[in-house]
């Protein structure tokens, strides 16, 4: 039985399309239909319930080389106040979770993936052994709302005694907002500048229509899950199952930046570098169709009537306006220019490999 | 939800209607609605004969792709080639700008037998109602 969230009876009122996402009713989109949410996000600004996500709290004096096991990422060298992207690895180097760690001054506030909350929460305390650090899962009193696109720095202004215009790209600071104490995020998963705010649960319709009052002059929208895939797509940023995943590690998915072999053992780093000193297996490649043909996630890519790879993400891309996708396919065939063939429906068609990401990102940095 | 007074209807969502000696065929407005934004629309050749229930096409939302099943049985005289850089005239204008294919059916007197648009509507709300 899925869950609903706070604002469930918001996303009726709306004529949300509810849908099951990771165990949760969730708005796939809202009558405007997820093209049109798609481009008020890139335009204008968008407001998307994404409760569903989990979050983790890492604590006491280990909790600092504890997280360097445990991530990928180097974040010794992380300020109070900054936030940076890192995945977590198996042994084998397959990923775990990609996640947003947050430094803030007293604790490290970890947000992870809806299906994989109860997963990581066991991951992560599994492998505290001897470090004191404690590892606790808010996911349940802890909502979260992402504003997103070029006007989410204005609306957001209106409800907050922070001074936004400071806070720069992957930047966080607790503050409060329509005054409930509200950890802001200047983070994002669509390539748009934009928040991500966490506040206590209780809160969540005060904020959200605190926020769709203040940004309805600026031209603000709700938006559903079907625009957050094409958003997040666009730039390039991997979903967990697609483009990443417990088969997948990171190398090939071209996320060696979010790897840092300088830092010291964590986990899965020696089959990591096994990976990277051999090259990985296969390249995480962007596809454009040549003939005309809908790429979706699962179908399979080939060469010469062989099969030689799979599409992770494949879309009618709105902003490049073309018919996109992400896809695995052997090092040889990774080159721009290569053409393969994407089978849909049985049948082979002509797609050719473009450069990625399909859409810069806007962020102020 | 829209209906064309002037068409039949299929369970399959399908509207068609005689032109002369022609019938025009393409999905209908709560076949559209329930697809959401409409991204591509895949259609036969013309000249292709296709039998009364067959899929004739595909058309994909951003959600997923779904089959066109030929509303009775005929050949393809003509497809709606608009349609390949404006896919989503399906959702603006269904029965009209909208269409997918013209066709010479093999018997028009078959079209007749599919619903008419007040028993469609019937059986669209029936469709509500099993929710």
């Amino acid at each position: 039985m899925a869950r609903k969230t706070e604002l469930y009876a918001r996303h009726i009122a709306l004529n949300g399309r509810m849908i099951d996402f990771a165990g949760w009713l969730l708005p796939v989109q809202y009558p405007t239909g997820p093209i049109e949410e798609h481009h008020t996000v890139r335009r204008a600004a968008g407001l998307f319930d994404i409760d569903h996500m989990g979050q983790l709290v890492v604590r006491g004096p280990d909790a600092l080389p504890f997280l360097q096991r445990v991530l990928t990422t180097d974040i010794s060298r992380m300020a109070t106040g900054e936030a940076r992207y890192s995945l977590v690895c198996y042994e084998d180097g397959g990923v775990v979770d990609d996640v947003f760690v947050y430094r803030l001054p007293d604790r490290y506030f970890i947000a992870i993936n809806a299906a994989n909350v109860d997963k990581d929460t066991s991951w992560f305390r599994y492998h505290i052994g001897r470090f004191q650090a404690t590892v606790e899962n808010v996911s349940e009193e802890t909502y979260m709302l992402a504003l997103q696109g070029p006007q989410a720095e204005a609306i957001l202004q209106k409800l907050t005694p922070a001074q936004l215009d400071k806070l720069t790209y992957h930047r966080a600071t607790e503050s409060k907002v329509a005054g409930v104490p509200t950890l802001i995020g200047r983070t994002g998963y669509t390539g748009e500048d934009g928040f991500e705010l966490f506040f206590p649960r209780e809160k969540a319709t005060l904020l959200w229509d605190g926020i769709m009052e203040a940004g309805a002059p600026l031209g603000l929208k709700p938006i559903g899950l079907a625009a957050r895939d094409s958003l997040r797509f666009e730039p390039k940023l991997p979903l967990y199952g697609q483009e990443i995943s417990a088969t997948i590690n990171p190398l090939e998915a071209g996320l060696g930046w979010a790897v840092s072999f300088e830092k010291g053992d964590f986990i899965g780093r020696s089959a990591l570098l096994k990976v990277k000193l051999e090259g990985p297996a296969r390249k995480l490649v962007g596809l454009e169709m040549v003939e005309r043909g809908v790429p979706r996630h699962g179908y399979a890519i080939a060469l010469d009537g062989r099969t030689i790879g799979e599409v992770t993400t494949g879309m009618y891309a709105p902003t490049a306006d073309k018919y996109l996708a992400l896809a695995f396919v052997p090092p040889a065939q990774a080159a721009i220019g290569t053409e393969v063939q994407v089978v849909i429906r049985g049948e082979g068609r002509r797609a050719r490999v473009v450069k990625t990401p399909f859409y810069t990102p806007a962020y102020r940095r | 939800m829209k209906v064309d007074k002037a068409s039949r209807y299929t369970r399959t969502h399908e509207w068609v209607r005689l032109e002369g000696e022609e019938a025009v065929s393409g999905i209908t407005d709560y076949a559209q609605e329930q697809l959401s934004d409409i991204v591509y629309v895949e259609l036969p050749a013309v000249g292709e004969h296709f039998g009364k229930g067959e899929v004739y096409g595909v058309v994909e939302s951003v959600k997923a792709a779904s089959d066109n099943y030929m509303p009775v049985a005929g050949t393809i005289t003509a497809v709606n080639e608009g349609l390949a850089d404006e896919p989503q005239l399906v959702n603006t204008d269904p029965y009209g700008a909208g269409w997918m294919i013209r066709f010479k059916p093999d018997d028009p007197a078959e079209i007749d037998q599919l619903m008419d648009a007040a028993s469609y509507e019937e059986f669209v709300s029936s469709l509500e109602g099993a929710h």
